[in-house]
């Protein structure tokens, strides 16, 4: 079978898409980001019939479909259930220059993890069920880079 | 319940940087589909296509392959997934009694795109997207939650890839046929760890068409030999943050492969052969486990004795798997081909022997949030 590239001088369009958007942030989690925001603190909510604590918070539980109307102040420290050091450079998506850390950070007093940055530690000293702390920037917006990072528990 | 047969199958070669449009690879592989069933399009009055439309950069994408897919003046309806949820899509369109022989086509182009630019687009833009998560760095999160928590050594993953890119060498429609060693795989370029370059399947371009038919037309219109029977299929889906999970947690696979054993019939001492969705080479033992093919952290013990090999008690991917040629939204329709493929005795140099019963098994969101099983029998 003959290419038809042989016969054919090939044409190739680059294109880019951009469209703007606006994301609306709905009750649960704009109650959550503006505590973040005004008063520094991180906050769960609990289900009423399984008792789970989610952070971020949810309309509804996963498992019983109950309404968490339970709102339950977090300490804001956890404990690393996995990580990743992120080689590759994402200049468009990445929040800062590799290598950088990612972790799932299992929140105390709450049943689900967070998954956020890890830093002011060497990349290969993170350990998983290393006990860490959030770290919340000065300057908040109400949005999840409100948290910086977490950082080891000294 | 009436039964569904797959009487036809095409597929294009998987390769990078392919030069035809969406629609000739549609074409192409429409076109073999029908040639393999030995029918015409005429005879098609219902056509599923799966493609993603951040992917092929065009906003409700099957509208614009309908032509291609032979849907001009027919209906034509898409699922934005894995192609194993087309095929269920299909098989109940034809169940409802509605539809008749069923076209299920998709095509992928991840070459003219970027990967992590749009796997990042599937993270909540409220809250993780942000991060700049993508495909490869929340599968390392999930990777190391899983070897962590059984002891699993970067060499033992590192096996799946020396084994699936070695399967590839007898697929010419694979892409990365390679003769590589675990050493290999751990001095490849560490993308994020515990993955390196050899562990993530690569980017991919193809496309894949399947033909179904109810027992009735599928008996009318082809041979015995082409006829490969649609046993079972069970699906489920976990939670959607990656938080809400346990990352090395199979549950909603248990659930989903057990709904496709118990409509089939069989359980996973019956399975043959398996293609599985090893987007990453952690996922092809996670999922074996998900599977039932061994208990939860023992399939690196399994895989290194050699279980899972080509030559093996049960191959897995003999195809060369994911890991050889990823389209994505192809992928699970390109296992589902293998699979029938291999149970009619065509597989070439890859045929299994005794290939009685095959399993497949595709996913749908970042790390295996929700997953499709098949089970295909002759």
């Amino acid at each position: 079978m003959t290419d038809w590239k042989d016969e054919v001088e090939e044409i190739v369009f680059e294109g880019k898409i951009a469209v703007p958007y606006t994301w609306t942030v709905g009750s649960t989690l704009s109650k959550w980001y503006g505590e973040l925001r005004d008063n520094a603190k991180i906050w769960g909510n609990r289900c009423p019939s399984c008792g789970r604590v989610f952070v971020p918070p949810k309309i509804k539980c996963n498992e019983c479909y109950k309404d968490l109307s339970d709102w339950v102040m977090l300490p804001g420290t956890g404990t690393v259930e996995t990580y990743t050091v992120v080689h590759y450079e994402e200049p468009k998506l990445h929040p800062r220059k590799a290598p950088f850390v990612y972790g799932v950070v299992k929140m105390d007093g709450a049943d689900t993890g967070l998954v956020h940055l890890i830093d002011e530690v060497e990349p290969e000293k993170v350990k998983v069920g290393m006990r860490v702390e959030a770290v919340l920037a000065e300057e908040r917006e109400g949005a999840i880079m409100d948290i910086k990072y977490f950082r080891p528990i000294a | 319940m009436e039964r569904v047969a797959v009487i036809g199958v095409g597929q294009t070669r998987y390769e990078r940087g392919k030069r035809e449009t969406f629609s000739e690879l549609v074409f192409e592989v429409a076109t073999k589909a029908l040639e393999d069933a030995g029918i015409d399009i005429t005879k098609i009055d219902n056509i599923v296509s799966i493609s993603s439309d951040f992917w092929d950069g065009r906003t409700i994408s099957s509208m614009a392959i309908q032509d291609a897919a032979g849907a001009y003046g027919k209906d034509i309806t898409t699922v934005e997934g894995d192609g194993t949820f087309g095929v269920l899509y299909g098989m109940m369109r034809i169940l409802s009694g509605s539809f008749g022989v069923t076209l299920v086509v998709s095509h992928h182009k991840g070459t003219e795109s970027s990967m992590n630019g749009i796997t990042n687009t599937s993270f909540d833009p409220l809250v993780e997207r942000k991060l700049g998560l993508d495909a490869v760095s929340s599968s390392a999160l999930q990777a190391r939650r899983y070897m962590s928590k059984y002891g699993i050594l970067e060499e033992q993953s590192a096996l799946v890839s020396v084994k699936n890119h070695g399967n590839a060498k007898r697929n010419p429609l694979a892409m990365l046929p390679m003769d590589i060693t675990v050493e290999d795989v751990m001095n490849s370029r560490m993308l994020a760890t515990p993955l390196k370059k050899l562990d993530c399947s690569p980017v991919t371009d193809g496309a894949c068409a399947m033909v179904l038919a109810a027992e009735r037309e599928a008996k009318k219109l082809t041979t015995l030999a082409k006829r490969v029977w649609l046993k079972g299929v069970g699906h489920c889906t976990d939670a959607y943050r990656l938080g809400d999970r346990d990352l090395a947690d199979t549950r909603a696979l248990k659930k989903a492969a057990n709904k496709a054993y118990e409509m089939a019939g069989v359980g996973p001492a019956d399975i043959d052969l398996v293609e599985v969705y090893d987007a990453f080479s952690y996922m092809e033992l996670m999922w074996l486990e998900g599977l039932g093919f061994c208990d939860d952290g023992m399939a690196a013990e399994h895989m290194e004795r050699g279980l899972f090999d080509f030559d093996g008690k049960m191959p897995v991917n003999a195809s060369g798997g994911r890991l050889s040629a990823n389209p994505v939204q192809v992928a699970g329709l390109a296992e589902m081909a293998e699979c029938v493929l291999q149970l009619r005795g065509e597989a070439g140099d890859r045929q299994v022997e005794r290939a009685g019963i095959a399993l497949a098994h595709g996913i749908n969101g970042m790390c295996g949030q929700a997953h499709c099983v098949w089970v295909l029998g002759k």
